[in-house]
């Protein structure tokens, strides 16, 4: 492991997790989330792990990002409570 | 309420981040893992499975009750969004959109029940996103084919390289949720309708517990792939290799249904007719 892209990618990731539990736009807590399984998956690629890293692509940063954007697509912009 | 929240949540990963100090350090060959476990599959899986991708030797066939219970968590996982989100007969939206062809107008008709009659000059679009861009379209009809082909090789080439049923299942859905999101749900629905994507999520788990269940009945244990041997003209250890195919092609087929299952009906809001 090359330490320097280690700290690049592990900085990202905890940048992403804890952007997307505080950003109130939900489009946007969507796409960083997406960001962050990346960056999993770019961690567990690094780590010698390739099936988990190639899971993590099509699963985390994949299909699950467009789950949670079809999703906030019929939410609203505002809370009605 | 919410400063014990955080408290909270401090300490539960405090102590986390503690506990990992315990942890060997990656890659260390003196680890338990690294002792006994990890060169037992390394050295023994080309002689048992010739399968040179110990990864999937692992999780088809020395571990495979727990990838069929997985591929049944997936299959779950589809019919509770299903049974959850899915309107059913009688529940209509109030109003749908057409767009005219030739001159790019789009049309609300509110219209409660039926909808209007096929007309040739006028197509039928989806309410949530209404632009129209033909190099995205024709872009994405270009692509699509290219996603299936690859999520094909990444199925069949398991084996041998990283991936197997569980990418490539998702890959195919992916596909044809692309083909949803570039055109509309109508034209993804024409292709495949949501009576075959049922019939396939139950059919790629129902392969994978069949796979098992043929060994049993060939007098070995469940999962047991090298009693496939006496039905298929291969050596005990080559029908191993065979049996982890078809638990494999019985996984991807399950997924891909679920995940085209679940876009649909998050979508559509159960109603799948006209998605984003």
């Amino acid at each position: 492991m090359i330490w320097q892209l280690d700290l690049v990618i592990l900085t990202l990731v905890v940048i992403c997790g804890i952007g997307s539990l505080m950003i109130k736009d939900l489009l946007g807590a969507a796409i960083l989330f997406g960001a962050y399984s990346f960056m999993m998956c770019v961690l567990w690629a690094v780590m010698g792990a390739v099936d988990v890293a190639f899971t993590e692509a099509s699963v985390g940063a994949g299909v699950s990002t467009v789950f949670f954007v079809a999703a906030v697509f019929h939410t609203t912009r505002r809370t009605k409570d | 309420m919410r400063i014990l929240g955080i408290l909270v949540c401090v300490a539960t990963g405090a102590m986390l981040i503690w506990a990992s100090g315990e942890f060997p350090p990656w890659g260390d060959p003196n680890s338990p893992a690294s002792l006994h476990v990890s060169p037992r599959y390394i050295e023994k899986t080309m002689e048992e499975t010739s399968v040179p991708n110990a990864v999937t030797s692992v999780l088809a066939d020395y571990r495979g009750y727990d990838t069929m219970f997985e591929t049944t968590v997936i299959f779950a996982a589809g019919v509770s969004c299903f049974m959850l989100l899915r309107l059913f007969s009688g529940r209509e939206r109030s109003s749908h959109h057409y767009r005219h062809i030739l001159t790019g107008l789009t049309l609300r008709v509110r219209r409660k029940g039926k909808q209007l009659p096929e007309l040739e000059e006028f197509e039928p679009m989806d309410s949530l996103w209404t632009p129209y861009d033909l190099i995205l379209r024709t872009l994405c009809r270009f692509l699509i084919p290219f996603i299936q082909l690859f999520a094909l090789y990444v199925i069949a080439h398991g084996h041998h390289s990283p991936g197997g049923g569980f990418q490539g299942g998702v890959i195919l859905g992916a596909s044809m949720i692309l083909l949803a999101i570039s055109q509309d749900m109508r034209s993804a629905l024409r292709r495949i309708r949501e009576r075959t994507l049922a019939i396939f999520s139950v059919a790629g788990v129902a392969i994978y517990a069949g796979t098992g269940a043929l060994c049993l009945i060939l007098g070995s244990n469940f999962l047991d792939y090298a009693a496939l041997s006496r039905i298929f003209p291969v050596d005990p250890v080559g029908a191993r290799s065979l049996g982890i195919f078809l638990v494999e092609v019985g996984v991807g087929i399950a997924v891909m249904a679920t995940m085209i299952v679940i876009y649909h009906n998050l979508a559509s809001e159960g109603f799948l007719d006209e998605g984003l």
